[in-house]
């Protein structure tokens, strides 16, 4: 029987914990993904991107704790704002541009556009449309990993509104059960498109819900990159010892709407403001100027290397062409000779 | 030759893939301790042990996508619905990933996973147990959907499901369990997307599938009697479907009667009527007629259950009308 341990961890200063390259890394990966997302919004707005289109800005804490706390042979699963995650798992940001023009160099050869990044080299599973569908799957790979004998574990991230889906609770159950090696992560920023956590339910503390199934159930400061890092770790590392998942709650926040056509009119400015104070990147910075680590010359530079792979990107989606005609049937089945219907 | 029992041909099937590949596991409700629900995969947990033949619990959309998660990262699932009208619940993970995840992801990822259980009426079940989703199914590219009529097809078709590299639907019944047929004791496989012709005949073709096709082989004894020669083509798989055989068939015998036990709206019936007047238009000598289930729920009453179904009666009337004898 799993022990039930609830906690909230208290938003932490800078630690000793982690190096200087390591905080380093963090922010040019924080910085690249928040630039790039910038550059989404802009571009969709010029209709150069289509469709759906959810954005990762100020969530970026989350995405980028989740991959240095990660080894290489983990898998990866995600909702619909997954242009941010693949990037920090080391997927160059132009096949994600790519996808997004719905080019054939795109990461999903065009096929997917925003919502469906894949990229099997990066153990990156996609990218899912339907809210709580991927959960089901990340504890479907999590269970291959344990039939299979390895020592990986599945990341399956969700946004708050998924946790009322049956599909969460369905899968949560089972992985406990079963012991899975899987580190659910609810990214909440406290909005299932405009309707707030508090209107769908009464348990509003969000890593609650894993202790119905005895789950090791953890709220963290998701705004802060080490806090992220330190419980997706330790939850990791439960699953690797063969003790099962661990739900863990990001309390998180994004700065633009659900998706590009949002009003927003479910929350105020000021509440988006106040967030802003709090940013995740600022607090990086914040840390690494107390330790004397950087200068704002030195960030002036990450923001050049940044726009210069955001500019490359964006050059390698124009340049890049459309998927041909034929490719329409290719990758339906793995079946090569498949009788489609052609009228 | 040997004969033995649906369930057994299915059992059989399963247990030699898991034998031949490590990654194929079967996973459902009440399908290890219980020995199934059916006792299709009796014996099977003492065979191959609970990592490999997996009780979950009753939360068919958790389950199924599991499966396909499993799928996803290189084990070959197969997922038993205790009936198709509990795929319901999980259909999501059905259409949504199974089907969509190899075309979304550019070729990245495929899902060699089968869906596995009992379709259609079984008795007096009443509305909620008596449902045909062969359709639903078919209609989605990136599945396959295999319906048997027989143990032998059964077998055959349910190796070639588990080997296959993509998503397949494979829907049985609870009344075709029991059956009896020959099936040899040396393996053998049997092609997705190949219809198999029951009985030779020259005056009507009858092309149905599943355990429906049981009532159009009554009808055609029948028939014989009066000197009619039905030929009976079992589409066994109804996505993709072997059109040719078909037009092939309905070129010989000029006539076309479609049984199936489906509710009538856009059902197989209706893509092979449509098929047909298309590619054998000028070969036609009278209209296609068909003969599916009552466009209602199927109720308790027996009465109404006859009503609503196809019966040999049915498929007689239907066969005399394209041949403009009633």
């Amino acid at each position: 029987m799993g022990k039930v341990e609830t906690k909230k961890n208290s938003i932490k200063k800078s630690t000793a914990s982690f190096s200087k390259d390591q905080y380093f890394h963090w922010l040019e990966q924080m910085i690249l993904m928040r630039r790039f997302e910038e550059k989404t919004g802009q571009l969709y707005v010029q209709q150069k991107i289509r469709g759906f289109c959810h954005l990762y800005i100020g969530q970026e804490a989350v995405a980028a704790g989740i991959v240095s706390a990660t080894k290489k042979g983990d898998k990866h699963i995600t909702a619909y704002r997954d242009h941010a995650y693949p990037i920090a798992l080391g997927l160059h940001p132009k096949y994600v541009m790519a996808e997004m023009y719905a080019r054939a160099t795109g990461c999903s050869r065009g096929k997917g556009g925003s919502m469906h990044m894949f990229s099997k080299e990066h153990n990156f599973f996609g990218g899912h449309g339907i809210v709580g569908g991927q959960i089901p799957l990340g504890a479907g790979i999590a269970f291959a990993e344990q039939y299979l004998g390895t020592q990986n574990v599945c990341i399956t991230a969700m946004g708050d509104g998924a946790v009322r889906q049956g599909a969460f609770h369905e899968a949560l159950n089972m992985a406990m059960t079963w012991k899975l090696p899987v580190v659910f992560i609810i990214e909440n920023n406290l909005y299932a498109m405009g309707t707030s956590v508090a209107r769908t339910s009464n348990v509003t503390d969000l890593y609650k819900l894993g202790c119905a199934y005895e789950m090791p159930s953890y709220q963290v400061d998701g705004l802060s990159v080490e806090d992220v890092h330190n419980a997706v770790y330790e939850a990791a590392e439960r699953a690797r010892r063969g003790e099962g998942p661990t739900l863990l709650e990001m309390r998180t926040y994004r700065y633009r709407g659900h998706s590009m056509s949002d009003p927003q009119t479910y929350r105020t400015k000021e509440e988006v403001e106040e967030y802003k104070k709090n940013d995740c990147i600022e607090r990086v910075i914040k840390t690494m100027k107390n330790n004397n680590w950087i200068t704002d010359a030195d960030i002036e530079k990450i923001e050049e290397k940044v726009k210069a792979i955001v500019d490359e990107s964006v050059q390698f989606a124009e340049e890049s062409p459309y998927p041909e005609p034929h490719e329409l049937y290719e990758d339906v089945y793995v079946q090569h000779d498949y009788p489609f219907i052609k009228e | 030759m040997r004969v033995i029992e649906f369930r057994e041909a299915l059992r059989e099937a399963m247990s030699e893939e898991m034998r031949r590949d490590e990654r194929v596991f079967l996973m459902g409700e009440e399908v290890a301790e219980y020995n199934g629900a059916y006792k299709v995969s009796k014996g099977m947990l003492a065979e191959f042990g609970p990592k490999r033949v997996i009780d979950t619990p009753i939360a068919e959309l958790g389950f199924a996508g599991i499966g396909v998660g499993a799928a996803m990262n290189g084990l070959r699932p197969i997922i038993e619905f205790m009936t198709f009208n509990f795929s319901l619940v999980a259909i999501d993970q059905v259409i949504n990933s199974a089907a969509k995840i190899r075309h979304m992801s550019g070729g990245q990822f495929s899902v060699p996973i089968v869906f596995r259980g009992p379709t259609g009426n079984a008795g007096m079940l009443a509305q909620q147990h008596s449902q045909n989703f062969e359709s639903w199914y078919a209609n989605t590219p990136g599945l396959k959907v295999i319906v048997p009529s027989t143990p032998y097809d059964a077998k055959g078709l349910l190796k070639s499901a588990i080997r296959d590299d993509d998503p397949v639907i494979f829907m049985e019944s609870e009344l075709m369990y029991g059956d009896k047929g020959e099936v040899p004791e040396e393996e053998y496989l049997i092609p997705i997307g190949v219809a198999d012709i029951k009985r030779q005949g020259t005056d009507v073709t009858i092309v149905s599938f599943g355990k429906i096709i049981k009532v159009a082989h009554k009808a055609a004894e029948e028939l014989e009697k009066e000197g009619i020669s039905a030929e009976i083509i079992d589409l066994r798989t109804v996505r993709p479907i072997d059109y040719q055989t078909v037009i092939e068939s309905v070129k010989k015998t000029n006539r076309l009667v479609v049984v199936e036990e489906a509710w009538p709206l856009g059902n197989i019936s209706t893509e092979i009527t449509y098929m047909v007047q298309k590619q054998a238009f000028d070969y036609l000598d009278a209209p296609i007629v068909r003969v599916v289930s009552a466009d209602t729920p199927l109720p308790y009453a027996p009465t109404l259950i006859q009503e609503a179904l196809p019966s040999p009666e049915k498929v007689i009337k239907a066969v005399k009308k394209v041949l403009y004898r009633d």
